[in-house]
């Protein structure tokens, strides 16, 4: 086998130094009756790289893929354009296959790109201090609303109904069995987001409101407003960017006021991937520190005097805390990380402010092209990339006629929320720079055709 | 001198060094950050051009992000020379103890990139995306089979996300019996890793320790007596984080169901067992598989992981949404509404999971074969235990003073030196070309080294890293003060921890 450097003659020499006669041998702690008499019966023997491949290869054909389609799907995930050379440096060997950088001497590459990767984090949020990241956007939420508890004393959240569903449905697990009390409220397909009504539902025994900006269906939150309101009842203002995309175009949360502000990284970077790996954005007011939950590095001296950096502040982990620890993550999200960062180096503040009025350009074309077909009519009055439309039929079944002729054209609401009838109208739609005036004209005639 | 470096060339370490005007010294080039070097005039990507106007209500920010650009040149020589000031797989041996460094197979790179999934989106339609769904039953098959278990949840996101994932199908288990509220404890041998109590606790457990007994394994007699009304269930680790199998696993889940709990079993250690025991054959209820770790999915400086849980019949209808079944035409399917799974406990995360390990893991899983991942986990364990017979005169052993050991060897600090620890050992070996093992874990043992070769390292790498541990034993019994020091040559000195602590200086801020 390729991948196994020890012959025959290696493994009875190897024996030989330990004593034993046969490689079954080592397995003497085993009970008699657990151990296997061989391989598993009725799974495959290896198999050739060459063979490997053709089998994936097959499988990758079967699909209708992004880079095949018209393109407008987004909901929490956006196809935006991976520079070469973001995928290049990510699969360094020196990058792709080292451990968590617990060796600092030996891993101020790493440690570097953190480093670096947090000050960027912490600047398009707006926000003192982040993380180095967490699994993605929807752990971090729940992530967010831990920390909220910790540091307010108190259990209940608020939930805004623009939420992305998936979010709001992770937080009510893990609430569920923390003993936490969310109160989320519905999603609903009107102009405007719902920031009367979470305010409306904050408490004084609220530990926090969360708030999605740009919201699920695109709409932007009036934050600072939610945000004096939660600070005047003593709670947190916990936004949530799953586009980060967009705040090359509008404010940050944290300059609006957000206390904490959490995303999905996957716009930058990272790529689809059908929905994981990506990369969970964590950050905050410098004064949550010690109740942040994951990775954080730090700056140091070595012992030349050189700067240096190091994992720290690991007292609040769970290696060290074990029961006591402010999270149970350990690896998170590393690799993803770097490809952010080198992306948004790319970029500079200035390539992410033309990506996103690109994004914006493109989205904006895409509706004004829909809302002249009969029977399509636009929810949002403004949006960056993302809107919502109603449609005279189910949304799902356009989606698939849609599909059908090789166009990807968005996501149904009724994907996010099957038990809201009253939703399945509702199509989201997405666009971003990679969207090119022919994808709109060939989304623009397929709806017609499938509403006709 | 010695036999690995025959001339005794070593690099000066006096004062008399020349000194280079940058600080680069050849290869060895210093980088400064990106806020350093970097600019808002500079961007290395190009764009079409902008046609249309912002929407007239959208209320734009004040100025540009204030971050950094570096052209494409300098970006790809910025994080090149980063890359650098990394030890890695792909460097030399990488002997983590219950970290499985294994090679990365560059196959499993190029798959993971192949647009039927990587260039899909996970809310497409389904008809839209066969080939991702297909991935993701075809691994779960695998996995349920070399387990030997009912079922298997693919959305964890990572280790520690599987333990969650599982000890809350043990709570939602709990909650359909009714004794959700009295089943309050879970039992965790003191050897565990440290995610493992800090999830019990996460998920609204208190947590109960289980000393170890004087072999390195769980004192049965203390968890039999500690089994009750108030137990949810037992967490152990098999192997264990001594590098030992629990021989009694199967009479500890017996009791522990017996006793109305469920057995979770952390499965870090899975590439010990692959293809040779199933845990579902051992009593395990719910155990997640750590991809990057037995399926060698890449590490990434610290993830993405990959964590499915394979569950237990008793467990598996309350496994996570979503969940992939096979129709009964044999097409896969993602059932993501709990209308069609009233038991499950709910969601982990938005998605289904990640696909970018699934098929890495799969195409690994592939390539060895039933056959081949019985090799591998016995290549694995010969690797150790050669190691171990070849360190235990120098280094003490205090588990395995008679038997063997699983995948990995595990060492103390008895017999260095007064004032010379572990870390000494540690870091003298970073100077010898290797990354260190896994050090002060488990915490069982006093100095703990714990050394994981895994399957991929060859006799003749196994041997030069066998000289360079003998070789740092001598110098730590014998007391030898560079030790202290150590490491000299890698690009950074020990660092000071202590300082980053106490003024965290978490983001860089202009001088």
């Amino acid at each position: 086998m390729r991948t196994l450097p020890l012959t025959e003659a290696d493994r009875a020499a190897m024996l030989g130094a330990i004593g034993a006669g046969s490689i079954d041998d080592l397995f003497v702690d085993v009970p008699a009756d657990a151990l296997l008499p061989g391989p598993i019966p009725g799974l495959p023997f290896h198999a050739s790289e060459r063979a490997v491949e053709r089998h994936m290869a097959a499988l990758s054909a079967r699909a209708l893929t992004a880079d095949d389609a018209p393109f407008f799907c987004g909901a929490g995930a956006y196809r935006h354009h991976v520079p070469a050379s973001v995928d290049h440096l990510i699969q360094r060997g020196e990058f792709l296959t080292a451990y968590t950088p617990y060796q600092p001497e030996i891993a101020q590459g790493t440690l570097q790109v953190l480093f670096e990767f947090q000050t960027q984090v912490a600047r398009l949020f707006g926000c003192d201090l982040a993380n180095a990241s967490l699994y993605d956007g929807s752990t971090a939420c729940w992530e967010a609303i831990a920390m909220a508890t910790r540091v307010t004393k108190r259990s209940r959240a608020v939930l805004s109904g623009g939420l992305h569903p998936h979010y709001a449905e992770t937080a009510a697990t893990m609430a569920r069995f923390a003993g936490d009390s969310l109160v989320t409220l519905p999603p609903r397909a009107e102009t405007d987001s719902d920031d009367a009504a979470v305010i409306a539902a904050i408490d004084g025994e609220t530990a926090a409101v969360v708030v999605q900006y740009p919201d699920v269906l695109g709409r932007i939150p009036d934050l600072a407003a939610i945000a004096e309101a939660a600070h005047a009842m003593g709670a947190l203002l916990i936004a949530v960017v799953t586009e980060p995309v967009a705040l090359g175009l509008i404010e940050s949360p944290g300059t609006l006021g957000a206390d904490v502000v959490v995303g999905e990284g996957q716009a930058l970077g990272v790529g689809l991937q059908f929905g994981g790996p990506y990369l969970g954005l964590f950050a905050c007011s410098a004064k949550f520190v010690r109740q942040m939950p994951g990775r954080l590095c730090g700056e140091t001296l070595d012992a030349d005097g050189r700067r240096g950096f190091v994992l720290t502040l690991s007292t609040r982990e769970q290696h060290i805390r074990r029961e006591k620890a402010t999270s149970n993550i350990c690896t998170n999200s590393g690799l993803c990380a770097l490809a952010f960062s080198i992306h948004l180096t790319l970029l500079g503040g200035g390539g992410l402010m033309r990506m996103a009025e690109l994004s914006h350009a493109r989205a904006v074309a895409t509706a004004r092209r829909l809302e002249a077909i009969p029977g399509v009519s636009l929810i949002n009055r403004v949006w960056f990339n993302e809107f919502a439309v109603h449609l005279p039929r189910p949304a799902a079944d356009v989606v698939e006629a849609l599909a059908a002729r090789g166009v990807l054209g968005g996501v149904p609401l009724s994907r996010l929320c099957p038990d809201r009838a009253d939703l399945a109208d509702v199509l989201l739609i997405a666009a971003t720079e990679c969207t090119d005036p022919a994808d709109i004209a060939a989304l623009g005639s397929a709806l017609e055709e499938v509403l006709a | 001198m010695n036999d690995l470096n025959p001339s005794g060339w070593r690099p000066s370490l006096g004062t008399a060094e020349p000194v280079t005007k940058t600080g680069n010294r050849a290869l060895e080039l210093e980088e400064p950050l990106i806020f350093e070097i970097g600019d808002a005039a500079r961007c290395g990507v190009d764009f079409d051009a902008c046609e249309g106007d912002i929407l007239p209500g959208l209320r734009l920010r004040a100025a540009p992000v204030d971050v950094p650009g570096l052209s494409e040149p300098e970006t790809v020589r910025h994080y090149t020379r980063l890359s650098r000031q990394n030890y890695a797989i792909d460097l030399g041996l990488f002997p983590l103890g219950s970290c499985t460094m294994k090679h990365n197979p560059r196959l499993n790179e190029k798959v993971a990139r192949m647009p039927g999934f990587a260039a899909v989106h996970p809310l497409q339609p389904q008809s839209s995306v066969e080939g991702a769904l297909t991935v993701i039953a075809e691994l779960a098959d695998w996995l349920v089979q070399l387990t030997g278990m009912a079922a298997v949840a693919m959305s964890p996101k990572a280790g520690a996300h599987g333990e969650l994932c599982g000890l809350l199908a043990i709570r939602a288990a709990l909650e359909a019996r009714g004794e959700a509220a009295t089943r309050r404890v879970i039992l965790v041998p003191e050897s565990a890793h440290g995610t493992n109590p800090a999830t019990a606790a996460f998920a609204g457990f208190g947590v109960a320790t289980i000393p170890a007994g004087p072999d390195g394994r769980v004192d049965l007699a203390a968890l039999l007596a500690r089994l009750g009304p108030d137990v949810a269930g037992v967490m152990v680790t098999n192997p264990n984080t001594c590098g030992l199998f629990e021989r009694d696993l199967k009479t500890i889940a017996d009791a522990v169901h017996a006793a109305g709990g469920y057995v979770y079993c952390d499965g870090a250690n899975f590439n010990a067992i692959v293809g040779r025991v199933r845990p579902g054959d051992l009593g395990v209820d719910a155990m997640h598989i750590n991809l990057h770790k037995t399926f060698s999915t890449p590490h990434g400086g610290g993830g993405p992981g990959a964590g499915p849980v394979v569950l237990s019949a008793a467990l598996a209808p309350h496994a996570p949404l979503p969940y992939v079944v096979r129709d009964p035409d044999g097409r896969p399917r993602l059932v993501e509404s709990a209308a069609e799974r009233p038991e499950t406990f709910g969601r982990m995360c938005a998605f289904h999971g990640q696909m970018g390990m699934f098929t890495r893991a799969l195409a690994y899983i592939l390539t060895h074969g039933a056959d081949g991942l019985a090799q591998v986990s016995g290549d694995a364990v010969l690797n150790a235990n050669y190691v171990l017979a070849r360190l235990r005169d120098v280094l003490d052993a205090p588990f395995a003073k008679t038997g063997l050991c699983m995948h990995e060897a595990l060492f103390s600090d008895a017999g260095f030196a007064d004032g010379f620890s572990t870390l000494d050992l540690a870091k003298g070996l970073i100077d010898e070309g290797f990354h260190p093992m896994t050090v002060y874990f488990p915490l069982v043992v006093h100095g703990a080294m714990l050394i994981e070769p895994t399957e991929t390292e060859s006799r003749a790498g196994l041997d030069q890293f066998i000289a360079a541990m003998r070789s740092l034993a001598d110098r730590a019994r014998a007391g030898d003060e560079s030790l202290h020091t150590a490491p000299h040559f890698a690009p950074r000195r020990r660092l000071d921890e202590t300082l980053a602590a106490r003024k965290p200086r978490l983001v860089w801020t202009a001088p």
